[in-house]
């Protein structure tokens, strides 16, 4: 069997033609999750019994004659353990949640289940989100499908893995610094983070709230653009959500890409870039000017300061919404506590892991009275300049072009004790969360056998023209077909590069 | 900025975190780490910057002051550690 290796606009195709049910589509991912995920350890949670009730379901909706205009319907999808899903687990990654069965579903969830997706479970992910390689996960670290001892990036670790290992049609994943985009560059998939506030947040569980976006993480663009069609749109529940019209995403994939100015941002290229990365980047961006587009090079001078304003406004954001894990409403409560004090700090302490706490005690000090001014109004006054250069640059560019990391994946264990070789994997990606904009990380090809991301970035609300982008270019290439070597066991492509 | 042990223990107790001797050292290096990266930010000429908290310059929207969710007390509270007849119990605060 094969099924996981259709698109999801494939499958939708092929159910419609009776081909098979959602029933068999979503036993079949199942299965492949019992016998695979012992190694990858991608999902926290499996959801088995739900999943085929909404299978069987989705199949009756379709005999019904309530298949049409549903692009999702009997789609098995994951969703990042970030997403509270009413009734099952919502651990974040951490101790913390562990016994934390979520009250109420996220937007992002009912809109899924409104559209008839099948929900397969929740994906491991770095605690809170905070991490760049998912060995911050009180869950253990997820491996990447493409290399034994390689991380598959973070913090959305887990839904990379499982959409590059055909675990999953599409899954879900939120995007604070990089989160999407570095994962999918990481496990070679298609990843989005649309522009802050254009999807809903409630349900979410919050780490930096000026900076946190959901987006989908696929296969193919023209599954992102189905997936952000459902996720997309203004909710009364999040009052950061943008109350703009959605477009049709996946009518626009098909618009030529003639005359399309992409701009190479200098600061991106003048990093130092891994040789095979670099190369196919460059491939990649000849790629699209076969199809019409041409080059500019812009300036994002003040780009460099992104990483120190990230590490102070996530921090201080952070150190706010973590507040509320105190042990006394829900979560993890230490045992025997002598007083409120020690149950408050106990209970956060054991029951946080230390990345977690470093951003907490970060935070706390930079919104600390006599620093506030000096560190958190700064970083907010120096965002302004890097989000001012980003939309100048489109004046002269319609997306912005780079890298997505600067080099392919690290190994298990590589990074965990340099903190800031860690936080420098975001180096390329924090600008626009920053700036607001989306941006979208795609395969170009393989580097010593491991996944390259080109980055996109678009001006504000302009989701439409990167997967339009993205679509255009994997039409003409096949990179975004690649599969891991080894987890197509049953009768899929064995993965080679084109 | 240099930090120091007492600086990093007030900001714990302040942060409400019990951090271990041994921790506490591994936390002040790598604070450290986190506010020399953030003092680069002190060459940037940031006069007459407005300091940014929304990158869309978006306001709140705001809605009619009404009730709109239902009382779930008794949901909720089967998630806490501990209660009893409506409320969240935690240790003894005045003897």
């Amino acid at each position: 069997m094969t099924m996981h290796n259709r698109t999801i606009a494939q499958m939708g195709a092929d159910m419609a033609a009776g081909d098979y049910s959602s029933v068999e589509l979503t036993t079949h991912y199942l299965d492949r999750i019992a016998a695979e995920d012992v190694r990858l350890n991608s999902y926290i949670t499996g959801m088995r019994d739900s999943a085929l009730t909404e299978a069987a379901a989705a199949d009756a909706d379709r005999l019904n004659g309530a298949g049409s205009n549903r692009p999702l319907l009997g789609i098995p999808i994951a969703h990042k353990d970030i997403f509270c899903t009413e009734g099952t687990r919502t651990s974040a990654g951490s101790r913390m949640l562990d016994n934390f069965i979520a009250p109420y579903s996220a937007t992002v969830v009912e809109k899924f289940r409104s559209a008839g997706a099948i929900t397969l479970g929740k994906t491991n992910m770095d605690e809170f989100a905070m991490g760049s390689s998912n060995e911050t996960s009180f869950y253990g670290a997820v491996t990447n499908p493409w290399g034994e001892n390689r991380v598959p990036g973070g913090s959305s670790g887990g839904s990379a893995a499982a959409v590059a290992a055909r675990l999953c049609a599409g899954a879900t994943g939120t995007d604070t610094g990089g989160s999407i985009r570095q994962p999918a560059a990481f496990c070679g998939i298609t990843g989005l983070k649309p522009t802050y506030g254009r999807i809903s947040r409630w349900g979410i569980i919050a780490y930096a709230s000026s900076l946190d976006q959901a987006g989908p993480m696929t296969r193919s663009a023209e599954d992102a653009a189905i997936m952000l069609g459902v996720m997309a749109g203004a909710d009364e529940r999040d009052s950061t959500s943008l109350d703009v019209p959605v477009p049709d995403y996946v009518s626009q994939l098909d618009r030529p890409l003639t005359g399309l100015r992409l701009g190479r941002v200098r600061q991106y290229f003048e990093h130092d870039i891994d040789a095979g990365s670099g190369a196919r980047i460059e491939d990649a961006i000849n790629a699209l000017c076969k199809l019409g587009a041409t080059v500019v090079d812009v300036d994002l001078a003040n780009l460099r300061h992104a990483i120190p304003a990230y590490y102070v406004i996530a921090p201080a954001e952070c150190s706010a919404n973590l507040s509320r894990y105190d042990g006394v409403r829900f979560g993890y409560r230490c045992d025997d506590p002598i007083d409120l004090a020690d149950l408050y700090r106990r209970s956060r302490s054991e029951g946080l892991g230390r990345e977690v706490q470093r951003r907490i005690l970060a935070g706390t000090f930079a919104l600390s009275a006599g620093y506030y001014d000096a560190y958190y109004r700064k970083a907010q006054q120096v965002r302004r300049l890097i989000r001012d250069d980003f939309v100048n640059a489109f004046d002269i560019a319609d997306v912005l072009i780079g890298p997505t990391t600067p080099a392919p994946a690290f190994a298990l264990g590589e990074k965990t004790d340099d903190q800031l070789a860690m936080y420098l994997q975001d180096i390329f990606t924090i600008g626009a969360n920053l700036a607001g904009l989306p941006a979208l990380s795609m395969p170009v090809g393989l580097s010593d056998g491991l996944p390259v991301g080109l980055q996109l970035i678009a001006p504000h609300l302009e989701e439409a023209r990167l997967l339009n982008v993205a679509h255009q270019y994997q039409m003409g290439t096949d990179f975004h077909t690649l599969t891991p070597v080894g987890t197509v066991a049953a009768g899929g492509q064995p993965s080679e590069q084109p | 900025m240099k930090i120091d042990k007492p600086l990093v223990e007030s900001i714990a107790e302040l942060a409400q975190l019990a951090l271990p001797g041994e921790e506490l050292n591994l936390q002040i290096d790598s604070l450290q780490n986190i506010l020399d990266l953030a003092d680069q930010m002190a060459a940037v000429d940031t006069q007459d910057v407005e300091p940014m908290a929304n990158p869309l310059d978006a306001v709140q929207r705001l809605r009619a002051d009404t009730v709109t969710e239902s009382d779930q007390r008794d949901h909720f509270q089967t998630h806490a550690p501990a209660t009893k007849d409506g409320l969240y119990l935690v240790p003894r605060v005045v003897e």
